[in-house]
C-alpha cells in the first residue's frame, strides 16, 4: 500500500557537518515526487533519511521527524531494519548481487528475517515482480544465470524488481538513470509511471527533463554556498515548478542560469 | 589509422625504459619456471634412486629404516600425520580466522579494528621455533583437561580415546598449527571482506537485512574464493611446518587410532629430525618423502583452484 510521508523539521548531520537543515514537507501517496537541485544540495542525503540509510554512514545522524502514515520512523524503539523493509530503495549504480542468479536477486529480500516461502510461491513472486519491472520477457529463459551478466539498464530493472518483491510502501530512487543510456532511461521512466499506482515514489534526479516527465510533484533543494547545509527551497506540482515557480532561485536553476 | 597505430607501437617498443622493464619482468617469469623445474627435477631424480632401492613398500610400509641395509621405508605414517594434523588445524583456524576477520572488517569500531589488525600481524611475525617451544613447554602440559573431556564424551568413537600420556600428539600439533596459520588466514580474509562493494552491502541493507544478513548475503559469498585462497595459504603452511611440529610431537612410526595419543610423524618434521643422522641413502629417502609433500601441496592447490573456477561467473569479479 502506498503511504504518505510527512517530514517535520529534519536536519541531517555527517559528524558535526550539517548536510541538510530544517526540512519540512510532505510526500503524496501513490504519486511520484522528484527531488532536484545542484550537486551537494543534500537531496540524496535527504532521500537516505527517509529509509534510515543515512545513519549507516559513519557519523550520520538525524534530528527531526519523518512520519510514514503518522508513524515516526525515528521514534523510540523503531527498528531501522523494519523501516527499510517498508521503504525500499534503488541506487544510482545498478547493484545486483554479483554472487546471485537473476532469480535469487529478486528473491533475495524475501529470504530475510527468517521468512520461509514455498518454492512455488517464490516462483510466482519472482515472475510477478520481473513482469512488473518489464524485464520478464528478456530474462525468463535465463533466470539461473548471474544477474551481473545483464546490461546496465536490465540490471537496474532487476534492482527495481528486487526492491518491489518485498512489497514496500514507498520506493526511493537515487538518480536511478544517471548511469544508463537514453533507451534504458526511457524504459525505467515507463516503469516508474507504471509503478506509481502501487507505491509512493520519490526520485532524486539531476535531469530536469526527467523530473518534468515522470513526476507529479517536484521539490527544489539548494545550498547557500559550498559547505553550507542544503535547504528545501520549494515543493509544488511539477507543472507549477517548471512553468511558474514561486521562488526566483527555482526559476534560475530550471532555466539553466546556475547549477 | 592502422599505420599510425603501428608506428606508435614501434615507437613505444623503442623506449629504453619499456624495454628494460619488459625484459626484467619477462626474466622474472622465466626465473620462476627455472626454479620450479630445478626443484622438481632434483626431487624426482633423488627420489627415484631411493624408491628403487626401497625394500619395503614406499606407500604402505609403517617404518623408516632408510639407513639400514637393505633400506626399508614408507610414507604411510608421514602422510597420515601430515594430513590429520593439517585437517585439525584447518578445522579450527578457518572458522576462527573468518570470525576475527569479520569482527575487524564489519563489527569493531575503527580504533579497536586497527589494534586487532596489528595484533594479528604481530602473531604472524613470531618465528615458528618460538611457537614450538611454547607448544612443548606451555601447551602440552595443559592439554590434559581438554583431552579428558574429549575422552569422556567422545572417547567411544575411538579417535578421541585418551590414556593420560603426555599430550605430544597429533591433536596438540593440530591445535598449535591452527594458532600458527591463524594470522595469515585472518589478514587475507580481512582484506577480502573489506573489498566487498559498499553498493552491494547497501542494497542488502535497503532490503531490510540485519547486519548478519548483510554479511551472509553479500560479504561471505563475495569473499568465497578469497576465503578459499586464504585457507590454502594457511594449509600450505600447516602441511610444511617443521620446527614447531618437531618440537611438540614425540615422533613414532605408528598410526594411532586415537588422535590424542602421543606419537605420529609428519613429512617435514621427519625430514628435520632424521636429516643429520642420515647417510646418503637416508637422505634420498627423505627427499622422496619431500617429493610426496610437494605433490600433496600441488594437489590441494589444484583442487582449490577448481572450486574457485567452478563458480567464477558468480564471484563478482566479472562485473
Amino acid at each position: 500500500m502506498a503511504k504518505r510521508i510527512d517530514v517535520n523539521g529534519l536536519t541531517a548531520y555527517y559528524g558535526t557537518h550539517r548536510a541538510i537543515e530544517d526540512i519540512t514537507m510532505h510526500v503524496e501517496p501513490g504519486a511520484v515526487t522528484a527531488f532536484i537541485g545542484p550537486s551537494g544540495c543534500g537531496k540524496s542525503t535527504f532521500l537516505r533519511t527517509l529509509n534510515r540509510m543515512h545513519e549507516v554512514t559513519p557519523g550520520g545522524r538525524v534530528e527531526g521527524k519523518v512520519l510514514l502514515d503518522n508513524e515516526d520512523l525515528y521514534g523510540p524503539g523503531v527498528d531501522p531494519v523494519s523501516v527499510r523493509r517498508t521503504v525500499g530503495m534503488v541506487f544510482q549504480r545498478p547493484n545486483p548481487f554479483p554472487t546471485m542468479s537473476i532469480y535469487d536477486n529478486v528473491a533475495a529480500g524475501l529470504k530475510l528475517n527468517g521468512t520461509r516461502y514455498k518454492k512455488s510461491e517464490l516462483d510466482d513472486i519472482v515472475e510477478k515482480n520481473l513482469r512488473a519491472a518489464n524485464l520478464w520477457n528478456e530474462v525468463k529463459d535465463r533466470l539461473a544465470r548471474p544477474g551481473a551478466g545483464l546490461s546496465g539498464g536490465q540490471q537496474q530493472r532487476l534492482c527495481i524488481a528486487r526492491a518491489t518483491a518485498v512489497e514496500p510502501d514507498v520506493l526511493l530512487m537515487d538518480e536511478p538513470c544517471s548511469a544508463l543510456d537514453p533507451i534504458s532511461t526511457l524504459a525505467i521512466e515507463d516503469l516508474i509511471d507504471k509503478l506509481k499506482t502501487r507505491y509512493t515514489i520519490v526520485i532524486v534526479t539531476h535531469n530536469m527533463q526527467q523530473a518534468a516527465r515522470v513526476s507529479d510533484r517536484t521539490a527544489f533543494f539548494n545550498l547557500a554556498a559550498i559547505g553550507q547545509p542544503g535547504k528545501l527551497i520549494e515543493i509544488d506540482a511539477t507543472q507549477k515548478i517548471f512553468r511558474n515557480p514561486s521562488v526566483q532561485a527555482t526559476e534560475d536553476y530550471i532555466s539553466g542560469r546556475f547549477g | 589509422m592502422t599505420r599510425t597505430a603501428e608506428r606508435a607501437a614501434e615507437r613505444t617498443a623503442e623506449r629504453p625504459g619499456d624495454r628494460i622493464f619488459s625484459a626484467l619482468s619477462r626474466g622474472s617469469g622465466i626465473a620462476l619456471l627455472v626454479i620450479m623445474a630445478a626443484i622438481a627435477v632434483f626431487l624426482a631424480i633423488r627420489a627415484a634412486i631411493a624408491i628403487s632401492r626401497d625394500e619395503g613398500n614406499f606407500l604402505t610400509t609403517f617404518e623408516w629404516d632408510a639407513n639400514a641395509d637393505p633400506p626399508v621405508f614408507g610414507i604411510a605414517v608421514l602422510l597420515f600425520g601430515t594430513v590429520v594434523s593439517s585437517v585439525i588445524a584447518m578445522a579450527i583456524a578457518v572458522p576462527v580466522a573468518t570470525g576475527i576477520a569479520l569482527f575487524i572488517s564489519h563489527y569493531a569500531p575503527r580504533r579497536v579494528a586497527a589494534t586487532f589488525s596489528y595484533l594479528v600481524d604481530l602473531l604472524a611475525a613470531v618465528p615458528s621455533i618460538i611457537y614450538g617451544l611454547w607448544g612443548a613447554l606451555y601447551l602440552v602440559p595443559r592439554m590434559g583437561g581438554l583431552y579428558d573431556w574429549l575422552d569422556q564424551f567422545f572417547g567411544w568413537t575411538g579417535i578421541f580415546a585418551y590414556d593420560g600420556t603426555p599430550a605430544r600428539s597429533l591433536m596438540t600439533v593440530g591445535i598449535l598449527l591452527a594458532i600458527m596459520i591463524l594470522p595469515i588466514i585472518t589478514s587475507v580474509t580481512r582484506e577480502v571482506f573489506r573489498q566487498t562493494p559498499k553498493s552491494n552491502q547497501e542494497a542488502a541493507l535497503a532490503l531490510g537485512a540485519t547486519r548478519w544478513e548483510v554479511i551472509r548475503m553479500t560479504v561471505l559469498p563475495f569473499s568465497r574464493s578469497g576465503i578459499i585462497s586464504a585457507s590454502m595459504l594457511g594449509l600450505g603452511r600447516a602441511l610444511g611446518e617443521t620446527m614447531a611440529v618437531a618440537t611438540v610431537l614425540s615422533p613414532s612410526f605408528l598410526i594411532n587410532a586415537s588422535l590424542l595419543e602421543s606419537g605420529g610423524a609428519t613429512f617435514a618434521q621427519n625430514i628435520a629430525s632424521q636429516f643429520k643422522e642420515a647417510g646418503s641413502m637416508g637422505r634420498d629417502a627423505l627427499i622422496a618423502s619431500g617429493l610426496v609433500l610437494f605433490l600433496l601441496t600441488l594437489l590441494v592447490n589444484g583442487a582449490a583452484r577448481l572450486i574457485i573456477a567452478r563458480r567464477k561467473e558468480y564471484s563478482g569479479t566479472a562485473a
